[in-house]
């Protein structure tokens, strides 16, 4: 484990922000606040965590419908993520975007992505644009399970390896397509098994333990970093969650949850640094409240902004 | 000034546009080695290299998807779409990812990307390799779809197209590759939205698009030779639309016949016709005529594909229709 000590408290900081973000966001949507669809990262917070941790800030990553969980990761600002939410002009996307899209080219993230299997070809162009102009930038594409199966994934992989992009492809795999789990929608166990289809690394990671995402996305990202072209990391996980707020999730057993529960990457991480006297137990509590103090801010934030005016409905369609 | 076929003056836009903005690449099946299925980028891998000139698999979301992911890291691709028909397999990318991301961002992203794409038919190429599908385009906010019918124009509206800061579908047909026509060899551009009156007329108002623009010509010949005088609008661009230069044209003639080779149902010409009516009802004296394909795939035979696509004679008879002939 080469991480020092801070970077693994800031790690851990960054999981805590997308659980209790995550946990306000099923609050907020329950009581009406929140119009829409909302995907909820809860339970996966070490894939995002242990991979942009690896990332510099001037790496792209895209990401997915159940994006939060990256954006936070990746630096995103919680007053405009939660803003774009609401609906309100003061959000990420002037509230034209909502969950689905809420994006921050500033901070490289080519935006979330309403369509599964929408993000891996984006991924391939913006390692394209880094390996044109010759500089060290890294894209990482977070594409889900069932995405796995689109064919804009399969040609994102193909031309990421003919051409030798600096892509790294981060397949989370919550074991299901909204219901239909991935026995059913694949005929292997491993989605990095495709890998060998592109001649590229492909490595199977425990998906909540976020000191193994990080170590397999950080030798990724120094691969691609370094010219030698894509890598495809799987990230066994699971969704605590519905696919959406409100799924009855009457697919999956209530067993399989609990006994993910068990492996809840957050509660784990969080041993492993007590036991390590990384962390107290009172500077985790104080993180927690910290976390907190700033969701009440972003909450009041958005709840305070404005809802765009009507005259913005046609604005921003074209570049002029 | 040189006479170049609509190829050449496309090569040579891009060309130019490559020697002039080191952000511009090309990208797509058989641009390179091969030089385009249409000859287009004939020569430019020679002087570009591969890196600027990318052959691809044959993978069109990837082609698209990768355009649109370079152009928001802040490039300027242009790719070509072997077939404009291929956009079958590969529209997500354009249409709910490249075309809506500056609105669904909220205004931030720049996507400045050409796709260009061969269209219509002509070459017995069937149904998958035929079509003419500006209207499929045009329903898309977000993008801009260009159509040129003369080699002077495809030049200019080329280089604006990649000059451009928003995804533009550059409509290349391919009966046109090979007409001729004046071209300055030099650096200019055309702003998309405005239309170009090919033939100046008084009786009828005739919109005209791609290859239709050089039937139109002719029938406005054999027209005039029996007294009825035809002036021909070419858009150039049919989004943005020029709308202003149709109506001022219909108030001038007082009737209106539009002519495109894709269907005719919910074609490009059905919008330009609601434009009108809505907004210059008042300047028209007979009912608006439109010319399209039949509503059906586009066939093999020559024998029926000379029947799908409109010709001289059936734009003829439109005008004499709209004459009360």
């Amino acid at each position: 484990m080469s991480l020092d000590h801070e970077t693994m408290a800031g790690m851990l900081g960054r999981m805590l922000t997308i659980r209790m973000f995550e946990q306000r966001v099923s609050e907020l949507f329950a009581a009406g606040k929140i119009p829409g669809f909302v995907h909820l990262y809860i339970g996966e917070e070490a894939v995002a965590v242990g991979v942009c941790t690896a990332l510099k800030d001037s790496d792209y990553i895209t990401s997915t419908h159940r994006g939060h969980g990256h954006l936070i990761a990746k630096g995103g600002d919680l007053k405009r993520m939660m803003a774009e939410l609401f609906g309100r002009s003061t959000g990420y996307c002037k509230g034209k975007g909502g969950s689905m899209h809420i994006a921050d080219l500033d901070l490289g993230i080519l935006g979330a992505n309403g369509i599964v299997g929408g993000g891996p070809p984006l991924a391939a162009g913006a390692a394209l644009a880094a390996q044109y102009r010759g500089t060290d930038q890294v894209a990482v594409c977070f594409f889900g399970d069932g995405a796995s199966n689109q064919g804009t994934t399969h040609e994102a992989m193909n031309l990421a390896a003919c051409w030798k992009l600096p892509v790294v492809f981060i397949n989370e795999n919550n074991m299901y397509g909204i219901s239909c789990s991935t026995d059913r929608s694949m005929s292997i166990t491993d989605v990095a098994e495709r890998a060998a289809a592109y001649n590229i690394p492909g490595a199977v990671v425990d998906g909540n333990d976020v000191i193994a995402v990080n170590e397999a996305a950080t030798e990724a990202i120094k691969r691609a970093r370094n010219g030698l072209g894509p890598s495809l990391v799987e990230c066994k996980t699971y969704r605590h969650r519905g696919h959406f707020e409100g799924d009855p999730c009457h697919y999956r057993s209530p067993e399989e949850l609990e006994e993910w529960k068990t492996r809840d990457p957050v509660d784990r991480f969080s041993r492993q640094l007590l036991e390590m006297e990384i962390m107290t137990q009172d500077r985790i509590d104080g993180l927690r409240s910290e976390i907190a103090a700033r969701l009440d801010e972003a909450v009041r934030f958005a709840d305070e902004s404005p809802l765009p005016e009507p005259g913005e409905l046609t604005q921003d369609v074209y570049t002029v | 000034m040189a006479t170049m076929m609509m190829m050449q003056a496309l090569t040579n836009a891009l060309d130019l546009e490559m020697q002039r903005d080191p952000d511009v690449f090309i990208s797509g099946e058989d641009v390179g080695v091969f030089g385009g299925s249409f000859g287009v980028t004939q020569g430019l891998m020679a002087k570009y290299g591969e890196r600027r000139v990318r052959d691809t698999p044959i993978t069109e979301s990837a082609i698209i998807g990768s355009a649109v992911g370079a152009a928001a890291a802040g490039l300027r691709p242009v790719v070509e779409l072997m077939f404009v028909d291929f956009i079958g397999v590969s529209l997500d990318q354009l249409f709910n990812q490249g075309a809506k991301m500056k609105y669904m961002f909220g205004g931030k992203a720049k996507i400045p990307m050409v796709v260009r794409a061969s269209c219509g038919a002509g070459l017995s190429a069937a149904a998958q390799h035929s079509q003419c599908l500006e209207a499929l385009f045009m329903h898309l906010p977000g993008l801009k779809v260009v159509m040129p019918s003369m080699p002077y124009d495809a030049k200019g509206l080329l280089l604006t197209s990649i000059r451009d800061d928003n995804p533009v579908v550059f409509l290349e047909h391919k009966m046109l590759y090979g007409v001729q026509g004046e071209v300055p060899e030099g650096d200019y551009t055309i702003p998309l939205g405005v239309a170009d009156v090919k033939r100046e007329g008084t009786d009828v108002t005739l919109v005209a698009t791609a290859y239709m623009v050089h039937l139109a010509l002719g029938a406005a010949e054999k027209l005039a030779a029996e007294g009825v005088s035809v002036e021909i609008i070419d858009p150039r661009t049919l989004l943005p639309l020029d709308e202003e230069t149709i109506l001022t044209s219909v108030r001038k003639t007082h009737r209106l016949v539009i002519v495109h080779e894709e269907v005719k149902f919910a074609g490009s010409g059905a919008e330009i016709a609601a434009m009108v009516a809505e907004k210059g009802f008042d300047d028209l004296d007979a009912p608006i005529v439109r010319v399209g394909a039949p509503f059906t795939p586009v066939p093999f035979s020559p024998a029926l594909e000379r029947e799908f696509v409109p010709n001289e004679a059936k734009i003829i008879e439109a005008v004499n229709k709209v004459m009360g002939k």
